[in-house]
């Protein structure tokens, strides 16, 4: 075959062996995620009447209606669309972005479409292998969704609605990051400006559930996420809003082909702006490089880390009434945030929420490191008049000031949220902030064995430090049901931390994380002055 | 102080594999010292155990009269590298990776060497560097080096990915560097290059040295290269060191071990000669017939 389109078989085939761990994960995640909701809710909330109660309370709260979108009804089929339908359909959009730009922008800027366009490989086959692997995966996940849903027990047609909801989605997102992929000039310009492209459609729903009967309701419909919940599955359903997502698609890809038919290998729409000349007085030494490299990085968790939790900690009011008719969640809630007082338990729940996240985010940062390593520039660094400990040192500093950062911003947005609907804003946030502030202990010691294995066994060093906070986190949020013995929970740094706000504040055992943090800091940073650099 | 970087049986083993097998290797102050191997015989090894990057496994290894390892960031002040396979921060510019390594080596750079050296090389300092090209990338990481005072200079593989125009301002910027009484060591594959550089050579394979010396005495070793027009045929049956020799009617070419070269031409001479030639071995003579002695083992014997 020639022509534009010769070798797209091979290339989606070769697409799809590249990405056959990262797809398959991507699916599972969404996946189990609305499986998860939907059987949580029938086992929760067996009774029409409860249903019907939290119905109630969710759609009379604006903070709910914000974060989760609008209730097309009261089975469990609809329950779950609320609770996880915008967030199935936000996972499902990341993975097509994620592959699409991979494929298309990312080789182009690595140059190895070169290399496959010198082959006998027509001028739109990338993309449309690119476009072709996206859909299929948005595919699976929707006929996965077909069959699995039901088995939980949930209406075949509903499941049929919400499963095609959660896929087209995808499939727009698809057309859109094709075209997004066209304009920016690198991979990850291509891939911000698809992700400012979901940000903008998540803000535009959430703006148009919450704002009530009289306020800019259409909104939703202007958002490709909202169209989810337009859908209605297991509702009325209206099967033609299915026509809208697929539409977008349809356009977006043939944009995309229109653009890259006319250009340039390499070129693009919006062009790269050139930087400095020289490097500015701020850019000096390992730590400003440090700094250098992760602020963007860091900048963007904190603004999420401010919309989420104003949006939880506002909806702590009337939390109450919410879990008023369901006593396992109520009882989940007190065991994991250690107290029965409900708003408190669920705001301290929150809390170890953004000192889990905080520690990602510090594991990921220090992680940087090894990447560092790995691809040799660590070489360039160290051969200059700099130790190891001082490089690694100028990330761990990045690291530490991130989540001290990403944790007041929790407390302050959390105390914010919480205190301006309940009056009361400033003591609110002088007790959340030290609540939050109280996570990053345990936050340190979870970045801290990262060190120890970044020093001792670099290569398994992801696989460590991962496993070490996912075990974390598995033993904070469901150890406490499990009810596993006192000795197995303590594993979790985040066991010895306090449980605020409510719970009693407990600085001895804040102070020996912190002892602990630094000895195994020392630990690390001393093997890694005598190991060889990779 | 008279070596600059003083190696004598290194050895260095990742896990079962050996990457340096008892190599030596001396460096005078104030020359090009060429390093020369195939690719896998452990050039990159050497000098990153001599940056202290990696720990050697027995040997003595001292670098301007320090430990490597111990000494590291001190020494590292007085040496400026550039590694074989550059890679940069894609977001930080070139100009900003310039300044930035200046700075990580503690003297900030010579401004004015940096705005002539960029001129030299023709680089655009204000791209970022995802944007550049394998040839910019090195240009880079060269610049960075050739404009620190650094006494000696670690250039692994310096110009491949350069162009001919820019591996010429690379030539004369390293004969600049010897004229100032830098060190340099040079590792490379390129001939032409070392041949036109270096004041001493160090052949290196599968982790061990080979051959060491000026150019001069490695070919002291070897054979020269004769072709002569003679008055009639000559017979060189039964001589030793003689190779590969084609006669045809009245001319010859043969090559010629340094031992025989007396009595080969004692034997032309006799015949009557019209036209004659000796040619030196080129250095990529030299390296074919190094690496082509297989295997290792029965060369060391």
């Amino acid at each position: 075959m020639t022509g534009p389109l010769a070798g797209t078989a091979d290339l989606a085939r070769f697409a799809l062996r590249r990405d056959r761990v990262m797809i398959p994960a991507w699916i599972y995640l969404v996946l189990i995620g609305v499986c998860e909701t939907a059987y949580v809710f029938t086992r929760l909330y067996k009774t029409a009447s409860s249903r019907l109660a939290l119905a109630a309370s969710g759609q009379g709260n604006p903070a709910l209606l914000f974060l989760y979108g609008r209730l097309n009804g009261t089975s469990v089929g609809a329950l779950t669309a609320w609770r996880y339908g915008v967030w199935a359909a936000l996972f499902a959009v990341l993975m097509t972005i994620f592959i699409v730009t991979r494929h298309t922008r990312a080789d182009e800027e690595t140059g190895r479409l070169e290399l496959i366009g010198s082959a006998r490989v027509g001028r739109q086959a990338p993309l449309a292998a690119a476009v072709a692997v996206a859909v299929t995966a948005n595919l699976a996940l929707t006929a996965l969704l077909c069959v699995a849903l039901p088995f939980i027990g949930l209406p075949t047609a509903g499941s049929a609605a919400f499963a095609l909801a959660i896929g087209t989605c995808g499939l727009a997102f698809t057309g859109i990051s094709a075209v997004t992929a066209q304009l920016a000039s690198g991979a990850r310009g291509a891939r911000g400006l698809a992700i400012g492209v979901l940000g903008l459609s998540f803000l535009l729903r959430a703006i148009g559930d919450s704002a009530g009967a009289s306020g800019p309701a259409w909104l939703t419909w202007a958002s490709p996420l909202g169209l989810t919940e337009m859908l209605r599955p297991f509702g009325a359903v209206r099967w033609w809003v299915l026509a809208l997502p697929l539409g977008l698609c349809a356009l977006g890809i043939w944009a995309a082909f229109e653009l890259n038919g006319r250009r340039d290998l390499g070129a693009a729409l919006l062009p790269g702006r050139p930087g400095r000349a020289t490097a500015s007085a701020a850019l000096r030494g390992p730590l400003s490089l440090a700094w250098r490299l992760q602020w963007t990085t860091l900048a963007g968790w904190a603004a999420g880390y401010v919309f989420i939790f104003a949006v939880c900690g506002a909806a702590a009011k009337g939390i109450g009434q919410l879990f008023g008719t369901s006593g396992a969640l109520r009882d989940e809630f007190a065991r994991i945030g250690g107290q029965t007082a409900i708003v408190n338990a669920y705001l301290a729940a929150l809390m170890l929420l953004a000192g889990l996240v905080a520690a990602a985010y510090g594991v990921s940062t220090v992680l940087r490191l090894g990447t560092q390593e790995g691809g040799e520039r660590a070489d360039l660094v160290l051969s200059g008049a700099v130790g190891r400990v001082r490089w690694a040192i100028g990330h761990l500093l990045v690291a530490a000031l991130g989540m001290t950062l990403l944790l007041v911003v929790a407390g302050a947005a959390a105390g914010l949220g919480y205190g301006l609907r309940t009056g009361g804003a400033g003591s609110e946030t002088a007790r959340m902030l030290g609540a939050a502030v109280a996570q990053l202990p345990a936050a340190l010691v979870i970045v801290a064995v990262t060190v120890v294995a970044f020093g001792v066994a670099p290569r398994l060093c992801a696989a460590v430090s991962w496993t070490a906070l996912g075990l974390a986190t598995a033993l904070s949020l469901f150890g406490p049901s499990l009810q596993l013995p006192r000795w197995a929970l303590d594993v979790s740094p985040f066991a010895s931390t306090p449980r605020l706000p409510g719970g009693a504040l407990t600085v001895a055992a804040l102070l020996w994380l912190l002892a602990l943090a630094a000895v195994l800091v020392a630990i690390g940073l001393t093997a890694l002055r005598h190991r060889d650099v990779r | 102080m008279t070596n600059v970087i003083e190696v004598a049986g290194l050895r260095k083993r990742f896990g079962a594999a050996t990457a340096l097998d008892g190599l030596d290797l001396t460096v005078r102050k104030g020359e090009v010292h060429a390093f020369l191997g195939p690719n896998g015989a452990g050039k990159t090894t050497t000098i990153r155990i001599l940056l202290g990057l990696l720990r050697k496994n027995a040997g003595n290894v001292t670098v301007l009269a320090g430990d490597p390892w111990r000494d590291a960031t001190r020494l590292h002040s007085k040496i400026a590298y550039v590694p074989g396979d550059v890679t940069l921060w894609p977001s930080l510019t070139g100009g900003e990776i310039i300044d930035l390594l200046s700075h990580l080596r503690g003297d900030g750079g010579d401004q004015k060497r940096r705005r002539e050296l960029i001129e030299a090389f023709d680089l655009d300092p204000a791209k970022k560097a995802r944007a550049y090209s394998k040839g910019n990338r090195q240009k880079v990481a060269l610049i960075a080096a050739l404009a620190s005072d650094a006494e000696l200079l670690l250039l692994d593989e310096p110009t491949a990915g350069l162009d001919p125009l820019m591996e010429a301002v690379f030539r004369e910027r390293i004969e600049a560097e010897r004229r100032d009484g830098r060190s340099v060591l040079l590792s490379s594959h390129i001939l032409a290059e070392a041949e036109a550089l270096a004041d001493r050579v160090t052949i290196i394979r599968a982790g061990r040295t080979v051959e060491t010396g000026t150019l001069a005495e490695l070919r002291h070793l070897t054979r020269t290269t004769v072709e002569a027009q003679l008055d009639g045929p000559v017979s060189l049956e039964g001589l030793p060191g003689v190779h590969d020799a084609v006669l045809n009617g009245s001319g010859l070419r043969c090559a010629v071990d340094t031992v025989s070269l007396n009595e080969v031409l004692r034997r032309l001479t006799a015949t009557g000669v019209r036209t004659l030639t000796c040619r030196p071995p080129t250095l990529e003579e030299l390296f074919l017939r190094q690496y082509s002695r297989q295997p290792v083992d029965k060369a060391r014997t």
